[in-house]
Parts: C-alpha cells; sequence; structure tokens
C-alpha cells in the first residue's frame, strides 16, 4: 500500500482555485486571464498563446472579414456563436451588429466586425453583395479564418472549465488497472490469478 | 496578406498543423497541471488526432477508388 503511495504522481495535489466563478469569467473574457488570477502562470501562458494565436491566425487569414454577428434571416452567422468563445477579441462585433445601420459607416468609426450588406434575393446580373464579395476576394481563407476563429472560440470554453474546476486528472487506479487487466490475459484466468493472489487454491466447477 | 501565408492557402493541409498543436495542447492542460505531462500528453494526442486523419484519408481514397 505504501508503495502504491509512493508510485501515485504527484500531479494529484490539490490545485488552488480561488473564486472559480471569477476565475471562469476572467478566463472567458480574455484566454489565460482566469489562471493568471488563479496563480497558474505557466497554464495561464499556455492557454493564452494556443488560444489567442489560433483566434488571430484565422482572423488575418480571413482578412478581418470572419468575425462577425448577424442573425438577419437572410445572413445568420452561427460560426459566431463558436467565435464569442474568447470573450473580448470577438466582442466589437455584437457591437457593430447593434450600432451599425446597413449602408452607413459604423458610429464607431472603422468597419471591421461589422456585419456585411447582405442581398435578400440576389437576381442574376445583379451587383454581389458585400458578404459574396469578401468570397471572391478572400477566396478559401475566409473559410480557414472562420474555422481557425471557431476553435479558438471552442477551445477556451475548455479552458473556462478548468479555471472553474480544476484540470480533469486521470485516476492513476486507472492505468494500473488497464495494466494489470493486460498482464493477467484474458478473463477467464482472472478467478484463477486472484486466487493466486489471495493464496488459496483455485478449483474449477464443472457442471455435468 | 503575406506572400508566404498566400502561397501556403493552395496548400490547405497545412493549415492542419497549428491546428493539431493547439487543440492537443489545450486537451492535454485540461488533463494535468504540471507542464512535463502536458507536452507528454500533448505529443500523444497529436500523434492519435494525426494517425486518425490518415486512417480517414486512406478509407475516403479507397472510397473513391473503388467507385
Amino acid at each position: 500500500m505504501a508503495e502504491e503511495n509512493k508510485q501515485a504522481p504527484a500531479e494529484t495535489l490539490e490545485v488552488e482555485l480561488k473564486n472559480p466563478g471569477l476565475a471562469a469569467l476572467l478566463a472567458w473574457l480574455w484566454p489565460g486571464a482566469g489562471h493568471l488570477y488563479q496563480g497558474r502562470t505557466a497554464k495561464g501562458a499556455l492557454y493564452m498563446i494556443c488560444i489567442l494565436t489560433t483566434y488571430f491566425f484565422g482572423f488575418y487569414i480571413g482578412d478581418g472579414r470572419v468575425v462577425y454577428a448577424s442573425w438577419r434571416p437572410e445572413d445568420r452567422r452561427l460560426p459566431y456563436l463558436c467565435q464569442v468563445g474568447v470573450g473580448i477579441p470577438a466582442l466589437p462585433a455584437m457591437l457593430q451588429a447593434k450600432i451599425k445601420e446597413p449602408g452607413k459607416p459604423s458610429p464607431l468609426g472603422t468597419d471591421l466586425m461589422a456585419p456585411p450588406q447582405v442581398a435578400e434575393h440576389w437576381q442574376p446580373g445583379q451587383d454581389m453583395d458585400d458578404l459574396a464579395q469578401w468570397h471572391q476576394e478572400t477566396g478559401v481563407g475566409f473559410e480557414l479564418g472562420t474555422l481557425f476563429t471557431m476553435v479558438a472560440g471552442l477551445l477556451n470554453i475548455l479552458a473556462i472549465y478548468d479555471a472553474f474546476a480544476g484540470p480533469v486528472f486521470i485516476k492513476p487506479e486507472d492505468k494500473k488497472d488497464k495494466k494489470k487487466k493486460k498482464q493477467r490475459g484474458p478473463p477467464e484466468d482472472e478467478k484463477k490469478n486472484d486466487a493466486k493472489e489471495e493464496g488459496i487454491e483455485y478449483v474449477e466447477e464443472k457442471i455435468s | 496578406m503575406t506572400p508566404i501565408i498566400a502561397s501556403l492557402l493552395w496548400m490547405k493541409i497545412w493549415f492542419a498543423l497549428p491546428l493539431i498543436a493547439a487543440v492537443s495542447l489545450v486537451y492535454a492542460a485540461t488533463r494535468h497541471e504540471d507542464m512535463r505531462p502536458i507536452f507528454i500528453h500533448a505529443a500523444r494526442t497529436a500523434v492519435w488526432i494525426v494517425a486518425f486523419m490518415a486512417i480517414i484519408f486512406a478509407v475516403l481514397f479507397l472510397i473513391g477508388w473503388w467507385l
């Protein structure tokens, strides 16, 4: 038993989560911030680098057009539901969707993250709307950028959970059990092995 | 967009690498607290993802070839 305790990884130590709710909120607002608040600096930095790099790389290859919020029937931007997982870096899109009027420049002074103008009923021969033009200009970058920013948002949900509840440790017993089962061989030999371990003679019952 | 990124766009498969790295590291970080086990777990996860993608590729390739 003492040997087993020695073999258990030091990782199973308790993690100081401070105020888990606040940590989760911070983790949502800025990836890694919740962990920095908890004093888990290395993990905070790791989350920040991985998630924000993925998000901004996607934003860059999508020419800054892939993150916008729109709930109009002709353009429901469902990927934004995933993108908003990164918090502050995606939040200006919500503001733009609220205050920008179609066909007019945004009161924020920039059209970054503003929803594109989309034709309700496009007819052949009609000019391309903004969204079609973005797709044409950015090409595959638009789809890839959307994918990267979505994945970043979804990854931050894992980081938020980690800030709230701590890491989901893999139980050392699980690994040990698997190893034991491998060494034991097929299940029919298990009873024999158990008896051997307990020092009892195993007698196989035969029903005739 | 820089010419390097633009030239990579036609080889879309390379875009999977940073994604696999990020996904593996973040997933591994949710399972451990220390850095060393995180990196070991992340390496294993990355290999697993690549292998899984290779299997899917092989299956689709065979279906495409057979049909």
